[in-house]
């Protein structure tokens, strides 16, 4: 009997070259990719040094497509085709949008979320955002000198379903093996908490440019609980430049404005604000295309002043997580704060007066997430040995539910339930005969459904006939890792079985995907086929190893013929690998996960009982 | 069926051990958990995602008193019956109703502090009825007496619920 476990699920017994992970901040104002080097996080900056990536678009008429500082530099003269805020948009149709006349844009509504016509053509959020998450990409590759082998992409903590979605298919468009999607202020956690080795129960109130989340955490060596977090997903720093310009518009007495002045002026608001975290005023200036002058002084009580409501606004989700958490203010040891919108000094004193303490902001509130999503990613790659990596448990923001008769909601799955979640309900039919039950997925707290966010219709078909009230009809919600749901319906009372699946898709179906994805390709005049050859190879080389290892730990738990069954399938992977032939890795790979399914389920239930018979593990 | 009890290697008691139980818990997921196959093949991140999943609904059923209770008994052949079996002590009624009004009064005025001593004399109440579920299973083996409490003390829990609504329309 070997005394040591050495290796651990997952993990390579014989050490092995650190897998490049990086981490990726997507952020609505700036993006920032970062990584593990030597143990340390760091963030990658570009050519010129610059850390942060504008995450502005420009769409031009030749198909050439800027991203970041030059987008940035151009915003003003052409506001219809450089998109700015794009994070705002992730998930949403034209009508969930705040002020939406506010932004330059041609809006396309489009069933699920909206698109946005440019002179390239008509292009869905999800496109906008992998163009930003490309070139973090190319420069995280070209900064490593290799292929990134996974990436962890951060999401705001109250992001819905289909938010998160959107965001993953975006990494998947920009080319990226997304290991996870991180909440943000967990990941500010994990910077944070590591940095400092703190103990105990934090509050992370992150105020980015778009959205506003807080996450209560109880943190203990090794393991970082989420227990509640809350927020505004249509809350951030952009409404604080919008409630300036709105003051300058009035104080100006100005007419409606074109596009170029309007983006023109929340440039110049969006600069007052910044000048006033450490000026007591700020100068407005601008000349409009009207012939037009506006020359104001913006001083910080105004600014205050106009401002007050929206820094109220946040304190509502902190006290509303405090009593999800069954927790008081004096419980809290700290309160870190993130996003670049935490800078105002209204903010910092907002927070410091609610909590009684003065807030914790030594990280750089830019970078704090990009590097605890690295850090993150390193462990996910399995760079980590164990013992020294972590363990994370994240919750679901929004409760998720189903609709019943009378347009009520019947939650599930309640939200801050700790994810990966999962739960069936039992529904059944109401009319003598019916053969077919449609079912809406929702997400949200309110009883109507029509106060909730619509996830998915659709209709479990094949239902034996039979009396109302006789079938059972059983909706199963599964939630990831990542926070994405996936629904299940099965009628089985007589033995027949009618069972439908889905994955909520908002409007991109997976058609969609494929042509961005091809779309996105040609752009960087790669080949289809070698990119999807590449792909495989990986997916292949990977479960090659993971295989391998599992092995090397647990064979044991095998009989000789399924040894030989997995040995086989193994094998016929590894010779196809170096062959040009993608689709046959692809089958290859798929018929030794179904090899290895028994072996899985055994290996994970001997993990149990080992945990169970008090072996320690690291510092858990 | 493994009961929730067994899969955290705890004895079947509402007293809840919750030390053993959280060290079972992150001990447990600190080995299935998704974040450690992040790279693996699909059939360990399929048995991976199951069994975490397991694991979480456990963890939730056994630290909630409500839902400990109800699966307490289910493993004593006992149905709390929450949805067919409504029937309550009018004196329990009385005093439910009368609490609702109270709440309904702190929302009407926008009393906060109302709505705090009322959650004070809740979690009082609660943690009593707690005791007594504990000495009615645990000690007295009588558990058709304990689904009566369990279900007082799911009406208490949607008080509760209702408490939280109230200090949103209050705020």
């Amino acid at each position: 009997m070997a005394l040591m476990q050495i290796s651990e699920p997952g993990m390579s017994p014989e050490p092995h070259q650190a897998r490049l992970a990086v981490g990726i901040d997507l952020g609505t104002t700036n993006s920032l990719v970062a990584t593990v080097r030597s143990g340390v996080p760091v963030v990658l900056p570009d050519a010129q040094g610059r850390p942060l990536l504008p995450s502005i678009v420009r769409y031009l008429p030749s198909q050439k497509i800027e991203v970041g500082y030059p987008a940035q530099a151009r915003q003003a003269d052409d506001p219809k085709n450089t998109i700015v805020s794009v994070k705002r948009y992730m998930g949403r149709g034209v009508k969930d949008v705040v002020h939406i006349e506010n932004a330059p844009y041609d809006f396309v509504d489009a069933p699920g979320m909206l698109q946005i016509r440019t002179v390239a053509g008509v292009k869905s959020p999800v496109e906008v955002s992998a163009e930003i998450l490309k070139v973090l990409r190319e420069r995280a590759e070209l900064s490593l000198k290799g292929n990134i082998s996974g990436a962890v992409i951060t999401v705001p903590a109250y992001f819905d379903d289909a938010q998160r979605q959107a965001t993953k298919d975006a990494g998947r468009i920009a080319g990226l093996n997304v290991l996870r999607l991180l909440n943000e202020p967990t990941a500010a956690a994990i910077a944070y908490g590591l940095e400092n080795a703190a103990e105990g129960i934090y509050a992370v109130y992150d105020l980015g440019g778009g959205t506003f989340d807080i996450s209560i955490l109880k943190l203990s060596k090794g393991v970082f609980e989420v227990v509640a977090t809350s927020g505004d997903s249509m809350l951030g720093g952009d409404d604080f430049d919008q409630r300036v310009f709105c003051w300058a518009v009035e104080q100006a007495k100005l007419a409606p404005l074109g596009p170029h002045d309007m983006r023109r002026l929340l440039v110049k608001a969006r600069e007052a604000k910044e000048h006033l975290t450490v000026h007591g005023e700020a100068p407005i200036t601008a000349k409009l295309s009207t012939g037009e002058f506006i020359d104001l002084v913006l001083s910080s009580e105004t600014f205050c002043g106009i401002t007050q409501t929206l820094v109220q606004k946040t304190l509502g989700p902190v006290r509303k997580a405090l009593r999800d958490a069954g927790l008081t203010v004096d419980q809290v040891k700290g309160v870190v704060m993130v996003g670049g919108a935490t800078r105002m000094p209204q903010v910092q004193r907002a927070v410091g007066e609610f909590f009684g303490r003065d807030p914790l902001n030594n990280l750089d509130p830019d970078k704090v997430v990009a590097l605890g999503a690295a850090m993150q990613a390193n462990v996910l790659a399995g760079n980590k040995p164990q013992g020294e990596d972590w363990l994370l448990l994240d919750v679901i923001p929004l409760s998720l539910g189903i609709e019943t008769m009378g347009g009520l909601t019947e939650k599930i799955i309640p939200r801050n339930t700790t994810i990966p979640a999962g739960r069936a309900q039992e529904f059944t039919t109401f009319k003598d005969g019916q053969t077919g039950m449609s079912i809406h997925v929702v997400q949200g707290e309110r009883e109507l459904v029509s106060d909730c966010r619509s996830l998915a219709r659709f209709e479990l078909k094949g239902i034996p006939p039979m009396v109302a009230g006789a079938a059972r009809v059983r909706v199963s919600f599964q939630v990831d890792a990542d926070g994405l749901l996936s629904v299940t319906a099965t009628e089985n009372t007589t033995g027949v079985e009618a069972s439908v699946a889905v994955k909520p898709s908002y409007g991109l179906g997976d058609a969609d995907i494929e042509r961005m994805l091809r779309e996105s390709v040609d752009h960087a005049k790669e080949d289809v086929y070698a990119r999807a050859l590449a792909e495989q190879r990986v997916e292949g080389q990977r479960l090659v190893e993971a295989t391998r290892s599992a092995l090397a730990a647990d064979a044991a738990l095998l009989s000789a013929g399924e040894r030989a069954a997995i040995d086989q399938a193994l094998a016929g992977l590894q010779q196809l690998i170096p062959g040009t032939d993608h689709r046959a890795i692809k089958k290859a790979v798929e018929a030794l996960n179904r090899a290895t399914d028994e072996f899985a389920a055994r290996r994970m239930d001997q993990g149990i009982k080992r945990a169970l018979a008090g072996r320690k593990i690291g510092s858990l | 069926m493994q009961s929730h009890f067994d899969l955290f290697g705890l004895a079947p008691a509402y007293a809840l051990e919750s030390e053993a139980l959280e060290r079972s818990y992150r001990e447990i997921q600190s080995r299935v958990h998704p974040d450690r196959f992040a790279h693996a093949g699909d059939a360990e991140r399929r048995a991976s995602l199951q069994w975490t999943t397991r694991v979480n609904e456990a963890y939730r059923t056994l630290k909630d008193p409500v839902q400990r209770g109800k699966h307490l008994l289910e493993l004593h052949g006992v149905d709390v019956a929450f949805e067919t079996n409504t029937a309550m002590p009018p004196e329990f009624l009385m005093q439910q109703m009368e609490l609702r009004e109270a709440l309904e009064q702190a929302v009407h005025s926008k009393d906060s502090s109302r709505l705090d001593s009322l959650r004070q004399d809740l979690r009082s109440s609660r943690s009593s009825l707690e005791h007594k579920i504990g000495e009615a299973i645990d000690a007295n083996k009588d558990y058709a007496g304990a689904a009566g409490l369990v279900r007082k003390l799911q009406f208490l829990d949607k008080l509760d619920s209702e408490i939280d609504a109230a200090y949103e329309s209050v705020e």
